[in-house]
């Protein structure tokens, strides 16, 4: 690593005009940058930007459709991840391609093809040189599944260095990780740089660009916006290159109005195929007026949990529906989803994967907003025009950009797949409303949408619970803040009164020394 | 970095559409046949030095020449198209129904047996009707044996439905070695030949316009049923995403067996109109191969079984005029399989370019 001693910054990568078309979508237009050798570049922009196509393009996984990429100066076909290798660049991708029953020097090792030995040995102390080297923690025997999503990173990492990588891509590295562990890893990030890589990372959380990065490259809506020195630039400047137009980050939140018990969760517990335990004796009690959040690591039990509320996963314990009103309390456990509906309970679900559990993709807006509703009346016949006045109010009031209600809603945009989702579950006036990450992978103005629908559905008196993984926007949006720890519940608190340093302490309480890890891949589907 | 000198760049890449116009992608199919008919021609010239033009007329001759040959090419239109449309729903809620084949054959077997054992004993509308329950019941239950396994245990159906097709095809091979006309022949000969016993009745002397207008009815009955009813509703949303449909409480299971059955009850009708509408007899053969046909004819229509009217012709024509090529100019079945397999080459392979273009690499980027 002759290049660390000169200490001159040359151009590890340059990218010249690259531009990548999915259909009519332009993910990347027109996008030049450079990285040097011993910096950190931050990609910074909102999902769906096109932070990761870019980034897919320098990793050999897209080719791009036009436009030149430089490594060191020389012009670089890359077109396949195995041509990235020999350009000596790494990806960790956000989804982890680990295998689960091998160790950490196993995983690390396999695919590789030099002289045809295979020593084990050799490669583990190899593995703890990097390891040693750059301050990570990690024991190459270990099996990945033993490991704990922060580890698995690791390991990532390390085979990325094995490999030789010079220039390192990391696509949302933190969107996993506890705040804790995020410090870890920019302390290893940081000696790496000092080591003389390059490096690329792709965030759209604006305080880890400024803590970690040299330098900042902004994206918004695929176009390259441009490279600020992060020493000269603050919060306010990013976020209005990101978004072009200044937002304010103020959240509305009412007082509740009177809040009464409308769904009591308690001891549910419930256990997944593996045989682990998703969920541990969670109790709480949701009220009418009041927006509950759920905060936890991605994968520590919130799928589940709102699933056995819906009726869609079988889980142990009760939960109890109270209506205020008349009184009359209902048992939901072991119920499935129509016949929670036969007793007029009105449960409307936001579920996390739009496209795959709350619609289809392939059919119309009408047709999606049908889900809900096609049963109703007595002929075999399916009546079309009550759906179809539904679907044009709905495209009218959350101002949905579609060409039309006959638009499969696969072709619309991330933020109007989501009004149209949230459109036809609020449209039954529930009184109990579950939300699974309803604003991952929208941009601010639509994100901004879906907060006002939900605080309008508190202001009605919905039971409104809030799954989020935006500890920010939980803690303004949100009364209260239930955490999720591995299943268990750590704490349910005042949203009004608590930090985040308080809320990611929460989240890793209990997880330590047990086995019972999350497994990576149920919150890490982050669509970009 | 030199060893990475000679890495050249892909002369052409592919992107995917986002959408086409209709007249652009039936543009595209219509050149994918003329581009098919060029090909087989040139094919056709090289092995067997015959003029290309004169073996299109021939095949044109083969399936419109002359009254009788039309009659028989409607009527194996109708009865793919009639598998087609039963297939059709199955593959709609993604249940890759290939037992189509068993489940005409025992159709037919059920008809077939109404014949031969109370064609003397009951009287023809009793015998008819009795014959189209048993057929409708037969296939019905063939289909949802599969049905049931998978919606409870998830088995594979892909495998299942085949291998009900070879139980099927061994009871029909019992069934005409028992019933066969001399014994011992292995083969059933025309049933009823003297009395017509169970033969579906000609419309104004046209023997198969009875199937034709079944199957006309059955084709349009299926368009409502799976575009303008909840059932049809339910089947779409079941095969485009089964967590959707567990996710708004539709009964998936319900779905999966109450679709076959509609699925194996109209194959079950085929196997009644092929034996007591056409074949008046039963062999091995008398679903020809049409329960696998039909999945293409289904497909190519894109489960929209109007269309299907269409594809099935394309089909059924090409499998005429292909034979009639290869009796009048003395080649061998072999010789009408491969014209047919280039021309269906080309009509399935043309799709790829609806949805997606072939871009050539510009010029600069791979300076």
């Amino acid at each position: 690593m002759s290049e660390t001693d000169s200490k001159e910054l040359k151009p590890a990568i340059r990218l010249e005009h690259l531009t990548k078309k999915f259909g009519s979508v332009v993910a990347n237009d027109d996008v030049s940058l450079s990285v040097y050798h011993g910096q950190i570049l931050s990609i910074l922009g909102e999902n769906g930007s096109g932070k990761t196509t870019l980034m897919n393009m320098i990793s050999g996984i897209y080719f791009p459709d036009s436009g030149q990429i430089f490594v060191d100066g020389e012009e670089a076909v890359i077109r396949s991840p195995r041509d990235a290798f020999r350009y000596k660049i790494g990806m960790i991708h956000q989804h982890f391609k680990l295998v689960d029953l091998f160790s950490a020097a196993e995983n690390i090792v396999l695919g590789l093809e030099n002289d045809g030995k295979y020593d084990l040995k050799r490669s583990m102390e190899r593995v703890r040189e990097i390891g040693a080297q750059y301050g990570f923690d990690i024991d190459p025997e270990r099996k990945i599944y033993e490991m704990s999503v922060s580890e698995k990173q690791t390991v990532e990492i390390i085979k990325a260095l094995y490999r030789g990588a010079d220039i390192l891509i990391l696509d949302e590295p933190t969107a996993v990780l506890t705040p804790q562990e995020t410090q870890k890893l920019f302390s290893v990030l940081r000696r790496m740089r000092d080591d003389g890589k390059a490096i690329i990372i792709i965030t759209h959380k604006l305080h880890e660009v400024l803590s970690l990065s040299d330098k900042v490259a902004v994206l918004c809506k695929g176009r390259y916006i441009g490279t600020v020195n992060t020493a000269e630039t603050n919060e306010s400047e990013l976020t209005e290159m990101m978004v072009g137009k200044k937002v304010t980050l103020n959240i509305e939140r009412s007082e509740p109005k009177d809040p009464k018990p409308r769904l009591e969760v308690l001891k549910v517990s419930c256990t997944s195929h593996e045989g682990s335990e998703v969920l541990k004796d969670v109790s709480f009690t949701a009220n009418s007026g009041e927006i509950l959040g759920i905060a936890g690591i991605a994968g520590s039990g919130q799928r589940e949990l709102l699933e056995g509320i819906a009726g869609l996963q079988k889980v142990e314990g009760e939960m109890i529906y109270h209506d205020p009103e008349s009184g009359r309390t209902e048992k939901l456990h072991d119920l499935d989803p129509m016949r929670i509906r036969d007793l007029g309970i009105h449960l409307a679900f936001v579920p996390e994967d739009r496209l795959g559990m709350g619609l289809v993709g392939n059919m119309d807006i009408v047709d999606n907003i049908m889900l809900r509703s096609y049963r109703k009346g007595r002929t075999p016949l399916l009546d079309r025009s009550a759906p179809r006045s539904l679907a044009e109010e709905i495209i009218k009031n959350l101002e949905v950009v579609t060409p039309s209600d006959r638009t499969a809603v696969r072709q619309l945009s991330g933020g109007n797949v989501q009004k149209v989702l949230v459109g036809r579950e609020i449209a039954s006036s529930p009184t109990v409303l579950l939300a699974a990450y309803p604003v991952r992978g929208l941009d601010i103005n639509a994100s901004f949408t879906i907060y006002n629908l939900l605080n309008k559905q508190k202001e009605k008196g919905t039971a409104v619970i809030f799954v989020g993984e935006d500890l920010d926007v939980l803690i303004e949006l949100c009364d209260r803040i239930l955490v999720l720890s591995s299943g268990r519940v750590t704490g349910i608190v005042d949203a009004r009164n608590i930090t985040k340093e308080e809320i990611g302490l929460l989240m890793t309480k209990g997880s330590q020394g047990d086995n019972a890890q999350p497994q990576e891949g149920v919150g890490a589907d982050v669509a970009e | 970095m030199s060893q990475n000198k000679h890495t050249k760049e892909p002369l052409f890449h592919i992107v995917k559409r986002g959408s086409i116009v209709w007249w652009k992608a039936w543009l595209i199919r219509a050149a994918a046949i003329v581009l098919a008919l060029v090909v087989s021609g040139i094919v056709t010239y090289f092995l067997t030095k015959e003029d290309p033009l004169r073996i299109y007329a021939t095949m044109i001759d083969g399936a419109f020449g002359t009254e009788r040959r039309i009659w028989g090419l409607l009527q194996n239109i109708s009865m793919l198209l009639c598998v087609s449309v039963a297939v059709t729903p199955a593959f709609k809620m993604r249940f890759w129904n290939i037992g189509a084949e068993g489940q005409v054959l025992v159709g037919g077997l059920a008809t077939a047996a109404c014949m031969i054992q109370l064609g003397d004993k009951l009287p023809d509308i009793l015998l008819l009707i009795v014959m189209l329950i048993t057929s409708i019941a037969a296939g019905a239950v063939w289909a949802v044996i599969p049905a049931v396994f998978r919606a409870n245990w998830q088995t594979n159906e892909t495998l299942f439905t085949l291998m009900m097709n070879y139980i099927a095809i061994q009871l029909v091979a019992f069934f005409t070695f028992k019933w066969s006309v001399p014994k011992g022949s292995g083969q059933v000969g025309v049933i009823n030949r003297l009395t017509h016993a169970g033969w579906l009745p000609s419309i104004g002397g046209y023997d198969y316009l009875m199937n034709i207008i079944v199957v006309l009815l059955l084709t349009v009955g299926m368009y409502v049923y799976l575009k303008f009813t909840k059932h049809g509703y339910e089947i779409a949303v079941v095969g485009e995403s089964e967590n959707t449909a567990r996710y708004i409480g539709i009964p998936i299971k319900k779905v999966i067996i109450r679709t076959m059955l509609i699925s194996g009850a109209v194959c079950g009708l085929a196997g009644l109109l092929l034996v007591a509408g056409t074949d008046h007899t039963i062999s091995r053969d008398t679903a020809a191969g049409r329960g696998f046909t039909a999945i293409m004819v289904s497909w190519l229509a894109k489960f929209n079984t109007l269309f299907m009217i269409l594809t099935a012709f394309l089909i059924v024509f090409l499998e005429k005029g292909a034979t009639e090529i290869s009796t009048s100019f003395g080649l061998n079945d072999s010789f009408s399989e491969i014209i047919t397999g280039i021309i269906i080459f080309f009509i399935i392979g043309c799709e790829f370019f609806i949805q997606y273009s072939v871009k050539r690499t510009k010029k600069e980027a791979a300076k």
